[in-house]
């Protein structure tokens, strides 16, 4: 080893085994879920501004079901990764306020709570003869004016509830790569991006200048997101610990042909194929391109969530 | 009162006292550890030393372990220790990704976040912690920092200029102090860890954090399953058979 190593270089020599990758898959299909959930929501208030009901006519009941599936799948494997679920409970009769994890778990549960209402109000609205007789069905068709009441605090909610993860990630002081600014850009463009996948997935009878919108939503999500990968995966974080993870993936470490992947399946391949969509319209090209976008995203998600963990902290 | 601690990384020889006396102590499971002493070996044959580095919690004064736990496991005392409540914890390691100096482990027997609480238990009856009262050089020195006559303010005095902290960017404020530490025993960039290679043992990476036998089900199941007999030693790759038969034989 002397002949090798510089002769300044520290060797360590006795060690114990130190754990490797503490947050792994669950949390990357955790946040990556979040991002469909809460981003179909932004996505369809968008599309809500710009066009008539009429052009999305099952809009208000898909957008929320996708959320609530999407969501529940979140919530799941929140609960899953934990090594005692069932004191969960505790953030809710425990809470300590300065966790983001506690924050957001209540943001949330309440976000969940609302978008689950308002599955069940437009989903009974939209299949009148769906449990006709049922009293429970009955009350739940005469909250109907509340989905629109609601509507505007749900999207509201959806921003903070997109967010928390960011601020989680900040939190998590020992890694250096998740660095705040960010993380928030990218949990945002990552809500945008999977929602209007999410959506061009369901768009089929949807009028065509919608289809166009989520097309340009895909194309700009996905051209930031890129960006934003890029600029930090090039570029100097001017932190030791950054520098250092950085490195070990530069120079062909774990994870790098994964990341390769991720940034060509789930945001080159599928901006391109957004820009081309709005000049001509080609369907099967675009939601093609929606679940290349979603596949890419778990992927660049999971390599940013573990590549911080392979450092030793001590 | 604020307590803290200091390491003469002069004085300590690596006899690995502490570490044994910690884990005796706070009975912590094997794969696991609160206090660890690490072996440095630095510069090109013939001209080399060794540097040994004990590694704790560093009971920061701006916790991020503290901040980041949803529950509020991990809490101050009013002595200054940041002090962790395995009857609350929750088990989602924010508190392992929050913390700098890789000081929190998840325990395989409780299934929840771990760490140094400076013995807590044995501070609150007057005792110093076990690794202190084992070192046999002294080179472990804890007391209230905050008291100008302990001898832990006066060994900072004495050696003012050469006391150190680990990641002092991360603005944490640790309470745990190093005497004659250089870069390469406390910052873990300026050393290589090879996978593999070692003095005694190979430098390796754990598989698993917490119990490995604790799979998602059992997570859920736990609570409803009866008490089984376990041993520290099913944690490692020993072959368990002859122990399972030695508790056979033991019953009949």
């Amino acid at each position: 080893m002397e002949n090798t190593i510089h002769a300044t270089q520290a060797i360590v020599t006795l060690d114990v085994a130190l754990p490797g990758i503490i947050w792994g898959w669950m949390i990357t299909l955790n946040m990556w879920a979040k991002s469909i959930g809460t981003g179909v929501i932004l996505v369809g208030a968008f599309l809500l501004y710009r066009h008539k009901k009429e052009e999305m006519p099952n809009l208000r009941w898909v957008m929320p079901l996708i959320a609530f599936v999407a969501l529940n799948v979140f919530l799941l494997f929140t609960l899953v990764d934990l090594h005692q679920p069932y004191r969960m409970i505790n953030i809710f009769l425990h809470p300590n306020w300065t966790s983001a994890i506690t924050v957001g778990a209540w943001m949330a549960s309440l976000f969940t709570g609302l978008i689950t209402l308002m599955m069940l109000i437009g989903g009974l609205d939209a299949f009148p003869e769906f449990r006709r007789n049922c009293n429970m069905a009955k009350k739940v068709r005469g909250m109907s004016p509340l989905y629109e009441k609601f509507f505007p605090f749900v999207v509201f909610l959806a921003i903070p509830v997109t967010l928390y993860t960011a601020i989680i990630m900040a939190e998590a002081s020992a890694r250096e790569l998740w660095q705040a600014p960010a993380e928030v850009m990218q949990m945002m463009w990552a809500a945008l991006l999977a929602g209007s996948s999410a959506l061009i997935l369901v768009s089929g009878k949807w009028s065509k200048e919608t289809r166009k919108d989520l097309a340009l939503v895909l194309a700009v999500a996905t051209f930031f997101s890129f960006m934003m990968y890029m600029g930090e995966y090039f570029f100097s974080f001017k932190s030791a610990e950054a520098e250092a993870t950085l490195a070990f993936v530069h120079s062909g470490g774990a994870y790098n042909v994964e990341f390769w992947f991720g940034m060509v399946l789930g945001f080159i391949v599928p901006f391109f194929i957004a820009v081309g969509h709005m000049k001509s319209e080609n369907k099967t090209l675009l939601k093609f391109a929606a679940l290349m976008a979603l596949i890419g995203l778990y992927m660049a998600k999971d390599v940013w969530l573990k590549i911080p963990q392979l450092l030793n902290l001590s | 009162m604020k307590l803290g601690f200091l390491v003469d990384l002069n004085l300590c020889m690596g006899c690995k006292g502490c570490e044994v006396a910690c884990k005796v102590e706070n009975e912590v499971p094997l794969s696991t550890w609160r206090l660890r002493v690490k072996y440095i070996d630095i510069g090109t044959f013939p001209d080399t030393s060794r540097s040994f580095t004990p590694l704790r919690c560093n009971h920061c004064e701006s916790a991020p372990c503290e901040r980041i736990c949803p529950v509020s496991a991990l809490h101050y005392l009013e002595n200054g220790i940041v002090n962790i409540d395995n009857s609350r914890c929750i088990g989602c390691a924010g508190c392992m990704m929050a913390c700098p100096y890789g000081a929190i482990y998840m325990d395989p027997e409780t299934n929840t976040a771990d760490k140094c609480t400076y013995c807590a238990h044995r501070v609150e009856s007057g005792m110093m912690p076990a690794c202190v009262v084992v070192c046999p050089v002294q080179a472990n020195i804890f007391g209230d920092i905050e008291d100008d006559t302990s001898h832990i303010s006066h060994y900072i005095m004495e050696h003012q200029g050469a006391v150190q902290v680990r990641k002092p960017e991360k603005n944490t404020q640790p309470k745990h102090y190093y005497v004659g530490g250089g870069t390469q025993a406390l910052d873990p960039l300026a050393q290589e860890r090879l996978e593999g290679y070692g003095l005694f043992n190979n430098v390796t990476h754990l598989k698993a954090i917490g119990d490995p036998h604790h799979s998602v089900l059992d997570r859920f199941l736990a609570p409803f399953e009866s008490e089984e007999k376990y041993d520290n030693r099913s944690f490692i790759d020993f072959d368990n058979k002859e122990y399972k038969s030695e508790l056979t034989e033991g019953d009949n």
